[in-house]
């Protein structure tokens, strides 16, 4: 409650002419005789527009406590424009450290508030109950309109060990009712080809933002549908076997806007996995119709999972290896990479990267940012690299171990460098 | 009281108690002096709450280890003449009846950083004010007066090893050690001794403390000043003889626990690091005929004051939730992936030999912990670091609560800025630091059959390989607890979700601090010379949107691709 009095007092002091109507008449020695007294009736005096930018201000339990001061204030409270976001928390003591957003909280919003409700977010914990909670809301969100919509597991992915019917339901009942949704956050969730074709029946004029990297039940053939119909989609993060030829091409039709932002985790479920191969036809067309577009692609491989990958040139700007990628590949990438902007290796192995790296600063002129983990690097090697990126390289994140010292620098002589 | 026949001109007896916590040791021990110094007696104290220490969350291995350093000192302190004084309970309820049992008018020690040292000790020093005892506190944990560098960071501990660096460049060096205990420093003061010496104040057996030692191998890191003194001349030897400065190389050899190894013994105060300090700085100016040192020779020592720096106006350093300094990660609650990671049966032999040599010795290499420590937090388990805080205090000879909260802090990517975009891999990063599997074999016998293609990944060796190492995996040794790959590409996403909402929430991308990509070594700004700083490109900066109830955020949201900074960073000493 305190801390709502100092929002408005800043208010007031700040602010002289929101007070009420009625104070402005008096004469100034008037008014300062009657300060003292006047203060209670200012409060109340407040215009909604003006609690409304202070209670913005405010984290949700102080804004309740303020609520609880008087009629005026419990109205603006509850006024609509305070509900457009919430993030519900969903988590069960015995699996997660932190506060869940309170029942009886949930439960008001739901009544009072889900045709306020815009921009929503799920966090769940590792737990089932969790999960389910959340689908429960969501099933109840039946007059809502929400552009955004995400839901975020937090550890585990427990939307995937509920039953996938439940969830399907759930996320059905948002998409048939928003018909305006526009960021859409569905990652490690059963949801289907399907619900898929629901989402697009009803919101392919709006959606913007679809993220659902790691979504297993989705085939090909259901993320076209949602390329085909949705025009307007800017941002699209999926795993590597939803990607196709014909995806590609979708999304580089006339029809469609530029795609602003392309991610892709190329994950290996078993050692040895045969990934399949996008056409360098497919990738320049996307690169003719989005020419400033991100491809942004994250590889947890196997080192003998790589084969199909560098082969020919590919428009990527962002590139990470989340295990050991080995020299070879790398040395691909310095050929047939040349929008790449960041990189990062997790991990190589104890031959130095030297010749790669330089191939790198050659061939990647819009270089900016690299992270370098468990490699190996002679420190010749590595000042020319920093010298032919020059001014371009932004940031530079590379651990100790990795610069190998020889005749020409030690360690401490790079630090001059 | 006085000896009969003394010398003393007339003045009342003045009898001291010098009281070690930490800094067990005779050398460069100013306190222990300052008992001393024109004191009729002097009497050294030791507490030790036997009921506690069967509860606490302390292992065998540092009980050993402390018993060890006891007995050390009462040996040292003999051939003075005097002895050491094991007391039985808790100082604030002893601390009374000794001062008035031994006539007490001096108390010194040792000061302590940690904040519920300086609590304890804020109460004693009222006792003992109370019972007319003057006491005496000194500064020889640490090289620098803490609260100087923080008063230098206008009035805040630094959180980056950087802005730390900077400041102690600042300072005046670390004071020289003073001299060692001698028979001449000692002077007119005795210790008077009773018959029941033994019984009564006698360092207490690991037994008696409780601890079933049959079966129990010898330690591997003896206890105490004689054998920290002894290392660190090995130590120096080493280095010189090496001529080289830098930090070696890792392979397969610094896995395992060395002769010339210091950071127990730094940690008890068994070695003054004043006097690691200057022996180093000797030593390196004798062999590069140089004058001046770099800050990285001393990278051991001064990560462990950084630590004691960041931790001791802070009373919540050790927990995530109502410390200013951590960050709110969603970590799970997970009670039996933590004993198996505990335990040693993860099923990742790398994971596993570690721990196990953990428990086994108390002491584990600094890059090992690092490789543990990701995957029960950020790289696998997404366990909290506070749980696998407690499992290293509880086994790590070298963990106090500073430098251990710290750098599980740190390891977990919860504080110090740090980020996170490297993982280390439970099976490659083994593979890599010691290929032939050696150290794998050794701590974990019931592996050794395994070919060193295999043995990091035993679970994808053929059947055949299997049954001719007559080790099958899901029987005689446990199946991987997780999917590597999909655990980290999961828990990188986690992570990523939460520096972008605190960077919308917080405003991260605005305090100049954080910018700095720190690490014990290589700092790499790559920026050009006279960018100002404002244009660092902090990845979670762009796009700024604010989530505010009246505006729509923007289409993207965890949109742009973020290169994850990452830096290295030594563990602890």
């Amino acid at each position: 409650m305190k801390r709502g009095l100092q929002g408005n007092e800043q208010e007031d002091g700040g602010g002289t002419s929101g007070g009420c109507q009625k104070t402005l008449k008096r004469s100034r020695k008037q008014r300062r005789e009657k300060d003292l007294e006047d203060e209670e009736v200012r409060w109340e005096c407040l215009p909604q527009e003006i609690l409304l930018h202070v209670f913005q201000y405010l984290p949700l339990l102080d804004r309740a406590f303020a609520s609880q001061v008087c009629r005026g204030w419990n109205e603006a409270f509850h006024m609509p424009e305070l509900w457009r976001c919430f993030e519900f928390e969903l988590n069960q003591p015995a699996s997660s450290y932190l506060k869940a957003t309170h029942p009886d909280l949930i439960k008001q919003i739901i009544k009072r508030h889900s045709d306020h409700l815009q921009y929503v977010s799920f966090k769940v914990d590792s737990s089932r109950e969790s999960a389910e909670a959340a689908c429960d809301i969501l099933s109840q969100l039946v007059n809502c309109s929400l552009k955004t919509l995400g839901l975020i597991s937090t550890a585990r992915p427990s939307f995937m060990e509920m039953p996938k019917s439940h969830f399907i339901s759930a996320l059905t009942v948002v998409f048939v009712n928003s018909k305006s949704l526009s960021s859409l956050k569905i990652d490690d969730t059963p949801v289907d080809d399907p619900s898929l074709k629901v989402l697009v029946a009803n919101n392919s004029d709006t959606l913007k933002l679809l993220k659902m990297s790691s979504c297993p039940h989705v085939s090909p053939a259901g993320i076209l549908c949602v390329a085909d119909q949705c025009h307007g989609l800017r941002e699209l993060a999926l795993n590597y076997h939803l990607l196709s030829d014909e995806l590609l091409i979708a999304l580089s039709s006339e029809k469609h806007v530029h795609l602003e932002h392309l991610r892709i985790d190329v994950v290996s479920e078993n050692p040895g996995q045969q990934f399949h191969t996008i056409k360098k036809s497919s990738w320049d067309a996307m690169k003719r119709h989005s020419p400033k577009f991100n491809l942004v692609m994250y590889f947890y491989l196997y080192e003998d999972e790589f084969g199909p990958f560098f082969r020919d040139e590919i428009p990527v700007t962002h590139l990470y290896f989340g295990r050991s990628v080995s020299k070879d590949v790398l040395g691909r990438v310095g050929l047939n990479c040349p929008r790449l902007v960041e990189l990062v290796v997790c991990a190589n192995g104890l031959r130095p990267l030297d010749e790669e790296l330089i191939r790198i600063a050659q061939r990647c002129t819009q270089l900016s940012a690299i992270g370098l983990g468990e490699c190996e690097v002679s420190c010749s090697a590595f000042v020319e690299f920093v010298k032919m990126c020059g001014d371009r390289l932004t940031q530079l994140s590379i651990m100790e171990e990795v610069l190998v010292p020889d005749h020409r620098y030690g360690l401490d002589d790079i630090h001059w460098e | 009281m006085s000896p009969p026949g003394s010398q003393h001109k007339n003045k009342m007896a003045l009898n001291s108690i010098h009281w070690f916590r930490k800094g067990l040791r005779l050398h460069d021990n100013p306190a222990l002096r300052e008992a001393v110094q024109g004191a009729s007696t002097v009497r050294c104290v030791y507490f030790l709450d036997p009921w506690f220490a069967g509860s606490s969350n302390v292992g065998v291995n540092r009980w050993r280890f402390l018993l060890q350093c006891l007995e050390d000192l009462d040996a040292s302190l003999r051939k003075l003449n005097s002895r050491l004084f094991v007391i039985r309970g808790q100082p604030a309820n002893v601390f009374p009846r000794l001062f008035k049992e031994w006539k007490i008018s001096r108390l010194t020690f040792e000061y302590d950083s940690e904040p519920f040292g300086k609590e304890r000790d804020a109460a004693i020093k009222k006792l003992a004010m109370e019972a007319g005892v003057e006491v005496i506190v000194k500064i020889s944990h640490t090289l620098y007066d803490l609260d100087k560098i923080i008063e230098l960071n206008g009035g805040q501990p630094p959180l980056t090893y950087k802005r730390f660096q900077t400041l102690i460049s600042r300072l005046d060096p670390p004071e020289m050690p003073v001299e060692m205990l001698t028979d001449t420093l000692m002077g007119h003061c005795v210790t008077p001794v009773l018959e029941d010496h033994g019984d009564k104040y006698g360092v207490p057996s690991l037994e008696e403390l409780g601890f079933d030692t049959e079966g129990l191998p010898s330690a591997v890191w003896p206890g105490g000043e004689t054998e920290a003194l002894t290392r660190i001349e090995r130590h120096l030897e080493r280095k010189a003889w090496v001529a080289n400065f830098e930090r070696p190389r890792m392979n397969a050899n610094s896995l395992l626990a060395s002769p010339t190894g210091l950071s127990p013994y730094l940690r008890f105060g068994c070695l003054s690091c004043r006097l690691f300090y200057f022996k180093l700085t000797d030593l390196y100016r004798k062999v590069k005929k140089n004058s001046s040192p770099p800050l990285s020779l001393y990278g051991q020592l001064l990560w462990r004051e950084f630590f004691y720096t960041a931790a001791t106006n802070n009373p919540r350093f050790d927990k995530m939730e109502g410390n200013p300094i951590c960050v709110r990660i969603p970590w799970d609650k997970n009670p039996e992936a933590l004993a198996k990671w505990a335990e040693a049966k993860t099923g990742f032999p790398w994971i596993d030999a570690i721990m196990t040599q953990l428990r086994q010795e108390g002491w584990i290499h600094h890059l090992a912990r690092h490789a543990v420590a990701c995957f029960l937090t950020r790289g696998d388990l997404w366990i909290s670091w506070e749980e696998g805080m407690k499992v290293f205090e509880e086994l790590l000879l070298d963990a106090d609560w500073s430098v251990n909260a710290g750098s599980w802090m740190w390891l977990s990517c919860s504080s110090f800025f740090q980020q996170f975009f490297h993982c280390y891999c439970p099976v490659g990063f083994g593979r890599r630091t010691d290929p032939n599997g050696d150290f794998i074999r050794r701590y974990l016998p019931v592996l050794r059959g395994f070919p060193a293609k295999f043995i990091y990944d035993p679970w994808n060796a053929p059947e055949s390989v299997q049954a001719a190492a007559k080790c099958i995996i899901g029987v005689h040794y446990p199946k991987p607890m997780v999917h590597h790959a999909e655990a980290s590409r999961l828990n990188i996403e986690r992570m990523k979700q939460i520096y972008q909402q605190l960077s919308r929430y917080r405003g991260l991308g605005t305090r100049s601090e954080n910018m700095k990509l720190t690490s014990s070594s290589v700092v790499f700004s790559a920026r050009s010379v006279g960018e100002p700083r404002s244009n660092r490109k902090w990845q979670t900066d762009r796009p700024q949107r604010r989530w505010t109830a009246a505006s729509a955020p923007a289409a993207a949201w965890y949109m742009t691709p973020q290169l994850p900074v990452w830096t290295e960073v030594r563990f602890t000493v």
